[in-house]
């Protein structure tokens, strides 16, 4: 079934003690795609990651996971995806070989294929070495290795990744991303939350913000960047003396207009990209110029945008 | 019903390898009522007199009954420490029976259990306690220990699911000890205030206390009271009971974690 979307929901919502913390969640992920859960702490991200994976029960609208309704085929669902959550959720006195085993047997492998799955886990996650040592005296990278592999002994075609390079450094980050890409690129369907917009930006093809449970924007990480105008113009002069005169272009073409005369930088926030940069131009015209350019906002700058914009409401 | 049989076993053998991993508890775990079987018997024993005049052959079903009740700790601790693990929830989105979780939880308590009956019988033996009654009276008595146990293992699933924080574990391991006290494992119900025999009469563990006496033929085990003369009876009513109500709370809690 090509055309089964691998996640799709539903006004998808769900609420805790009469409060709402997921509200008319609207997603659709596709095989070989990662989708992107932006948002800051409590808005919904885990709600909707343990409502995928049949630990929740949603209160409104429905979700499927590979085509099976998450709360009429719960085993069906379970056979089908894999959960890596923000804490690794490992046996801590077994190794690493004894907890795939584990998972691999109650995965309903046999004996024997649930050794042989457990050692090319193991090998693909470079943990051959410590397969035999208590989890415990893992470090933190190992961990969310063994908790990674733990979430792909069925092999499953989608996999939710919530907050899984929480706590990590710089290389075990990486080497997370590493592993996420090529399992999308052999047709894996990932829905990722985190709260390293960065890591968003890296893998993910397409984003969904959540604020206070409710959808603030979605679309392509591009998209969302243009979408909130928040543009920056930034021209370097060469001389000092020259420095009014950009502020007065640019002030001109953006708002909040800001000059930092050690640098010789000017900068502005601009709406019209193609205006802006063509204003900038012509106003120069005659001043030596140092550097000018466009740049898009980070993702960081679109969320802290989206999400206060969602708290002003 | 077969894939929820060996599930449950995988889940069992689980807590055999932590057995091989970490020996040091389970072993201090049967050591312990050995260590107050000799404690009570020989430090304090000398100063309480009971009916039928040996105290060995009194406290000795006691601290079988007791080393039960102790059960509950282990199974509360193990199902806290996998639900705050994650690991519970690990469990909840494979593609496993439902109710191997508990089912396995079951197997590996019961099996230890069993276990530490053997290494307390073996004890008791060993320092020159006797059953008077015949072998199949005393395997009754086995099993109605064994019957407590598993109402002990649904107060510790239930426990373990309803308080959560490691302190919780730690309260729980106190408050056993004035439970046990105030029933009739240590001395005879009847040396006790009027009110308060009634109380440790009525303690569930005091039923099984009784009962375990009688079937190991131990003298003076039944008072002239209507809890003592039915103590086989309520032996076996009041785990059923136990069991009856913590079973169906805890499989609501369970139940709930998704809801």
């Amino acid at each position: 079934m090509p055309d089964t979307p691998a996640i799709q929901t539903t006004g998808l919502g769900r609420s805790y003690a009469g409060r709402p913390v997921l509200t008319d969640l609207d997603l659709r992920v596709d095989a070989g795609t990662v989708h992107g859960l932006l948002g800051p702490n409590g808005a919904g991200k885990t709600t909707a990651v343990r409502i995928l994976a049949t630990l929740l029960a949603p209160h409104t609208g429905s979700a499927r996971v590979a085509g099976h309704d998450v709360v009429r085929e719960p085993e069906a669902v379970r056979r089908h995806l894999g959960l890596v959550g923000q804490h690794a959720a490992l046996d801590e006195v077994l190794g690493g070989r004894e907890n795939l085993v584990l998972f691999a047997r109650l995965s309903r492998m046999s004996p024997r294929r649930a050794r042989a799955r457990a050692d090319e886990l193991l090998e693909r996650f470079d943990l051959t070495e410590a397969a035999d040592r208590p989890v415990s005296t893992y470090s933190g990278g190992m961990r969310r290795r063994l908790d990674l592999a733990a979430g792909l002994v069925l092999d499953p075609p989608v996999l939710l990744l919530d907050e899984p390079t929480t706590g990590l450094d710089p290389a075990g980050r990486r080497e997370v991303w590493h592993a996420v890409r090529a399992l999308v690129a052999a047709g894996t369907a990932v829905l990722l939350t985190s709260q390293y917009l960065e890591e968003v930006d890296q893998l993910a093809g397409a984003v969904t913000v959540l604020d206070g449970g409710r959808v603030v924007a979605a679309g392509t990480p591009d998209a969302l960047k243009s979408s909130v105008g928040l543009d920056r113009l930034d021209v370097v002069v060469h001389d000092e003396r020259d420095l009014d005169r950009a502020v007065a272009v640019l002030d001109a073409l953006g708002t909040g207009t800001e000059a930092d005369p050690p640098t010789r930088r000017v900068t502005t926030t601009v709406t019209d990209r193609t205006a802006a940069l063509t204003g900038a131009l012509h106003g120069l015209a005659g001043v030596e110029v140092d550097d000018l350019g466009l740049r898009r906002p980070t993702l960081d700058e679109v969320f802290f945008h989206l999400t206060t914009e969602g708290s002003r409401r | 019903m077969t894939w929820a049989l060996r599930d449950a076993w995988t889940v069992t053998l689980r807590d055999l390898q932590h057995w091989r991993r970490q020996p040091a508890g389970p072993l201090i775990g049967l050591a312990f009522p050995v260590l107050l079987l000799l404690m009570f018997g020989f430090l304090l024993g000398g100063a309480i007199s009971v009916p039928g005049g040996d105290y060995l052959a009194f406290l000795f079903p006691g601290m079988l009954v007791l080393a039960m009740v102790f059960g509950l700790e282990e199974t509360m601790t193990a199902v806290q420490q996998d639900a705050a693990r994650g690991v519970t929830d690990r469990f909840r989105t494979l593609p496993m029976s439902r109710w191997a979780v508990v089912g396995g939880r079951a197997g590996a308590d019961l099996l230890s259990s069993t276990l530490g009956l053997v290494v307390l019988l073996a004890g008791g033996l060993v320092v020159g306690w006797r059953w008077q009654g015949g072998a199949l009276a005393a395997l009754a008595a086995v099993g109605l220990l064994l019957l407590l146990r598993v109402a002990a293992l649904w107060v510790g699933v239930w426990l373990g699911l309803a308080l959560r924080g490691p302190g919780t574990v730690v309260a729980v391991q106190i408050l056993v000890w004035p439970f046990a006290f105030l029933s009739n494992a240590f001395v005879p119900a009847q040396s006790m205030p009027g009110w308060l025999a009634t109380v440790a009469e009525l303690n569930p563990m005091a039923a099984t206390v009784t009962a375990t006496r009688d079937l190991f033929g131990t003298p003076g085990a039944v008072d002239a009271t209507w809890a003592s003369e039915h103590a086989l009876l309520l032996a076996v009513a009041w785990p059923v009971l136990l069991t009856a109500v913590f079973a169906t709370a805890a499989a609501r809690r369970y139940a709930r974690l998704g809801r």
